[in-house]
C-alpha cells in the first residue's frame, strides 16, 4: 500500500486506512504519542514504529506486557520432562547392569536433563516471539513505512481511525516538530 | 566521519594539570541512524563486489575443495588415510573437533553474556561472532561424523532399531552428553544469531533495489515491522535467549572436556578440566573473533564502529582467559607430582621432555608467556600485532588439544602398547579443509548479511538517547 501525502482537510467517510506521521527522533515521536493520548486514545489503538528499540521513550514501552517468560518456563518444562522420560524408559527398557549400580540415577541423566530443559525453552520462547509478535492481528498491524529504516524516522499512528475523528487526529500528529503527516 | 582516535584516551582534566584516563568510544562520534545504516547495509547491498572479497574467497574456496577431495578419498578408502592408530585411536579428528567447538564459544558468549552485563561494546562485534560460532560448530560437527569412516553406516549403528547388537544410547556416557550439548548449543546459537538478525533483513528489505533481494529480505524478515510491540517482546525474547544461552556457554565445553575427564587415563583424570577447557575456549574464541575483526574493519573501512575500544576489550579478555589457561597448566604439573601418582608423574615429565616435548614448551610459550604482551598498552594499541598474536593464540590452543590428547594416549598405563603418533597428510588436509570451510562460509556471511548488528548499533549513537528537556 502507497502512503499519500494527505490534500488540505480530510473529508468525512473518505475512508483512510491509517493516519501517521514520520518524525525525525523520539522526542518528536514522544509528543505525537502524548498528543493522541491527549484525544482519548489508549496505548493498544496507537501504533509506533522505529527502527531500533527506544526503550529511553516512554512510548518505547507500549505493548509491554507478556507471558513470554511463563512460556519459556513452560517449554522448558516440556523438555525436562521429555528428557527425564527418554532417559528413564530407555535406561528401564534397555537395562545395563553395572556392579549392582542403580539402573537409572540422577546424577548421570543430569546433563541430558539439562540440555533439553534449556532447548525447550529456547524453543518455546522463539516460537512465542513469532506468534505474538510477528503473526499480525486481522485488520491490524500493517501500519508501515519504508522510510522509518530507510531514513531513520519514527513512525506514530493511528490505524482504522474513526473517520469524525481523523481531522483531529492529523492536526495532533503534525505538531510536533519535523513531522510529516500521511495517510494510507 | 571520524576514524579510530587511540590517543583519545587521553582527556585533560580541567585545570591541565594531570590526565585523566578514558576509554576510545565505543562508536565514533558524528553517527546518526541513517549514517550506521547506511554505512553497513552498504557492504551487502553494493552491486560492486570488492576485488579483494573475490581474492580471500577463491583461496578459502580452495581449501574448501581440498576438503571435498579428502572426504571423498576417506569415504572410499576409509579412516586408514588417517594417522591414528593402537595406541593413539584418537587424534587430528579430536584434536580438531575441540579445537572448533572452542572457537565457537566466543560468539555466543559475546552475544549472551555481555547482554547480561549490559557492555555496549558487544553490538559491533556480536553479528559476527555468533556467525563464527555457527561456521565453527559446523567445521566441528564434520569430525564426529566422517571418524565413523561411513557415515551412512552410522545411521544404523547410531539408532538403536533392529536393536540387535544389544546397544542403546548410553546416556551415562560422555560421548552422548556431547553430542547432545554440542547440538543443543548449535541449535540455540543458530536461533540466536537468526532472531538477532530479523531486524536487519527488514532494513534491507526495505533498502535493496533488486526485486530478489526483496523477496529473499522480505520472507527473511518474517514481516518485521519494528512496532514498539515487536520490540518490546523482542527485547523480552533476546534477554530470554541470552539468559538461557549462558549456561549452555558454559556448559558446552565443559561437557566436551568430560569426554577426557571421565575417563582413567593420566593427564585427562582431572577435576580441573571443566573451567580450564571454557576459559581456553572463551581464549581461542575470542583470539579467533580478533583474527577476522582486524581485517573485517581494515577492508571494509569499519573503524568507526569496530573502535579501539573492542581491540582493547578484546586483548583483555584474552589476557584474563589466558592467565585462567595458563593456571590450568601449571595445576596440571603441580598435581602430577602433588598427588605422588607414578603415573601422573610420568605423563607430566613425557610432556615436558618426551618426544612431543617440542610442542608442549611452544604452547607454553604461546598460551603463558607470549599472552603477557596483552599487559601493555603500546601492545594494545598495535592492531596488526594483535593480529599476528591472535593467529599465535589460535596455533597455540591447537597445540594444547595435541598434547592433551596425544601425549595421553601414546604412552599410557602399559609400555608394551606404546607408540608415536604422526599426523598423514590427509589429516592436515582434512585439517585446513576444515579451515576452507569456515573461511569459505565467513566470506559468503559478510557478502550476503549485514556483519554488523546495525539496529543495535543504532540503539547507541545519540539520536536514540533522551536530550536534556525531552522527557515527554
Amino acid at each position: 500500500m502507497t502512503p499519500r501525502e494527505p490534500r488540505g482537510q480530510p473529508e468525512q467517510g473518505r475512508g483512510l486506512k491509517a493516519v501517521y506521521a514520520l518524525y525525525p527522533d523520539g522526542a518528536s515521536a514522544q509528543q505525537a504519542v502524548n498528543r493522541l493520548r491527549a484525544l482519548g486514545l489508549q496505548d493498544r489503538d496507537i501504533t509506533v514504529v522505529s527502527a531500533q528499540p527506544m526503550e529511553d521513550y516512554e512510548f518505547g514501552h507500549i505493548g509491554k506486557k507478556t507471558y513470554m517468560w511463563w512460556i519459556a518456563c513452560l517449554g522448558g518444562l516440556i523438555g525436562m520432562a521429555t528428557a527425564f522420560g527418554l532417559a528413564y524408559l530407555a535406561e528401564y527398557s534397555w537395562a545395563i547392569n553395572v556392579g549392582g549400580l542403580p539402573i537409572w540415577a540422577w546424577w548421570p541423566n543430569l546433563i541430558i536433563i539439562f540440555e533439553l530443559t534449556m532447548l525447550g525453552a529456547i524453543a518455546a520462547t522463539v516460537i512465542t516471539l513469532v506468534v505474538t509478535a510477528l503473526i499480525p492481528e486481522r485488520g491490524r498491524g500493517f501500519l508501515y513505512d519504508p522510510e522509518v529504516t530507510t531514513e531513520g524516522q519514527v513512525l506514530v499512528g493511528v490505524e482504522n481511525p474513526a473517520q469524525d475523528r481523523v481531522s483531529s487526529f492529523e492536526r495532533e500528529l503534525s505538531a510536533p516538530p519535523g513531522a510529516r503527516l500521511k495517510t494510507l | 566521519m571520524a576514524t579510530e582516535h587511540p590517543h583519545d584516551r587521553l582527556a585533560h582534566v580541567s585545570d591541565g594539570s594531570a590526565a585523566l584516563r578514558v576509554s576510545p568510544p565505543v562508536i565514533a562520534p558524528g553517527h546518526t541512524f541513517e549514517s550506521v545504516t547506511d554505512k553497513i547495509s552498504g557492504i551487502v547491498l553494493t552491486k560492486r563486489t570488492p576485488i579483494g572479497w573475490f581474492f580471500g574467497f577463491a583461496i578459502a574456496f580452495a581449501f574448501l575443495m581440498l576438503l571435498n577431495l579428502t572426504i571423498g578419498h576417506l569415504l572410499m578408502t576409509g579412516i586408514g588415510i588417517w594417522g591414528n592408530n593402537v595406541p593413539v585411536g584418537w587424534a587430528f579428528d579430536i584434536i580438531n573437533f575441540v579445537w572448533w567447538i572452542g572457537i565457537g564459544h566466543a560468539g555466543t558468549l559475546i552475544s549472551a553474556i555481555l547482554l547480561l552485563f549490559r557492555q555496549q561494546w558487544r553490538t559491533s562485534i556480536n553479528r559476527f561472532a555468533e556467525a563464527m560460532t555457527l561456521f565453527a560448530v559446523a567445521c566441528a560437527a564434520m569430525f564426529p561424523l566422517l571418524h565413523t569412516g561411513r557415515p551412512w553406516l552410522a545411521a544404523y549403528w547410531l539408532f538403536p532399531y533392529p536393536n540387535t547388537m544389544g546397544l542403546w544410547p548410553q546416556f551415562r556416557s560422555p560421548l552422548i552428553w556431547d553430542v547432545f550439548a554440542v547440538s543443543t548449543y548449535f541449535t540455540v546459537s543458530l536461533l540466536f544469531w537468526f532472531t538477532g538478525l530479523v531486524p536487519d533483513m527488514a532494513t534491507l528489505r526495505d533498502r535493496a533495489q533488486s526485486k530478489a533481494a526483496r523477496v529473499v529480505f522480505g520472507v527473511l524478515s518474517l514481516g518485521w515491522r519494528g512496532s514498539a510491540k515487536h520490540w518490546q517482546r523482542y527485547e523480552m525474547a533476546y534477554l530470554l535467549l541470552a539468559g538461557i544461552s549462558t549456561p549452555l556457554v558454559l556448559s558446552v565445553h565443559s561437557v566436551v572436556s568430560f569426554d577426557f575427564a571421565i575417563s582413567v587415563l593420566p593427564g585427562w583424570h582431572a577435576t580441573i578440566f571443566p573451567p580450564y577447557f571454557v576459559a581456553g575456549a572463551i581464549y581461542s574464541g575470542f583470539a579467533m573473533v580478533m583474527t577476522l575483526a582486524v581485517p573485517l574493519r581494515k577492508f571494509y573501512h569499519l573503524e568507526d564502529f569496530i573502535t579501539m575500544r573492542h581491540i582493547h576489550n578484546m586483548t583483555k579478555v584474552m589476557l584474563v582467559t589466558g592467565m585462567i589457561v595458563a593456571y590450568g597448566y601449571a595445576n596440571e604439573a603441580f598435581f602430577a607430582w602433588y598427588s605422588a601418582n607414578p603415573y601422573e608423574g610420568y605423563m607430566m615429565m613425557n610432556r615436558m621432555t618426551g618426544p612431543y616435548a617440542v610442542f608442549y614448551w611452544s604452547l607454553i610459550a604461546i598460551n603463558a608467556a607470549m599472552i603477557q604482551l596483552f599487559w601493555f598498552r603500546r601492545v594494545r594499541d598495535n592492531v596488526a600485532l594483535l593480529f599476528v598474536l591472535s593467529l599465535f593464540v589460535n596455533v597455540g590452543m591447537w597445540l594444547e588439544r595435541f598434547i592433551i590428547i596425544v601425549t595421553s594416549l601414546h604412552r599410557d598405563f602399559l609400555p608394551s602398547s606404546w607408540d608415536m603418533y604422526a599426523p598423514t597428510r590427509w589429516d592436515f588436509a582434512m585439517f585446513t579443509g576444515t579451515i576452507g570451510l569456515f573461511l569459505s562460509l565467513f566470506f559468503l556471511f559478510i557478502r550476503l548479511l549485514p556483519a554488523l548488528a546495525m539496529f543495535e548499533l543504532r540503539t547507541i549513537v545519540p539520536q536514540a538517547k533522551v536530550q536534556a528537556g525531552h522527557h515527554g
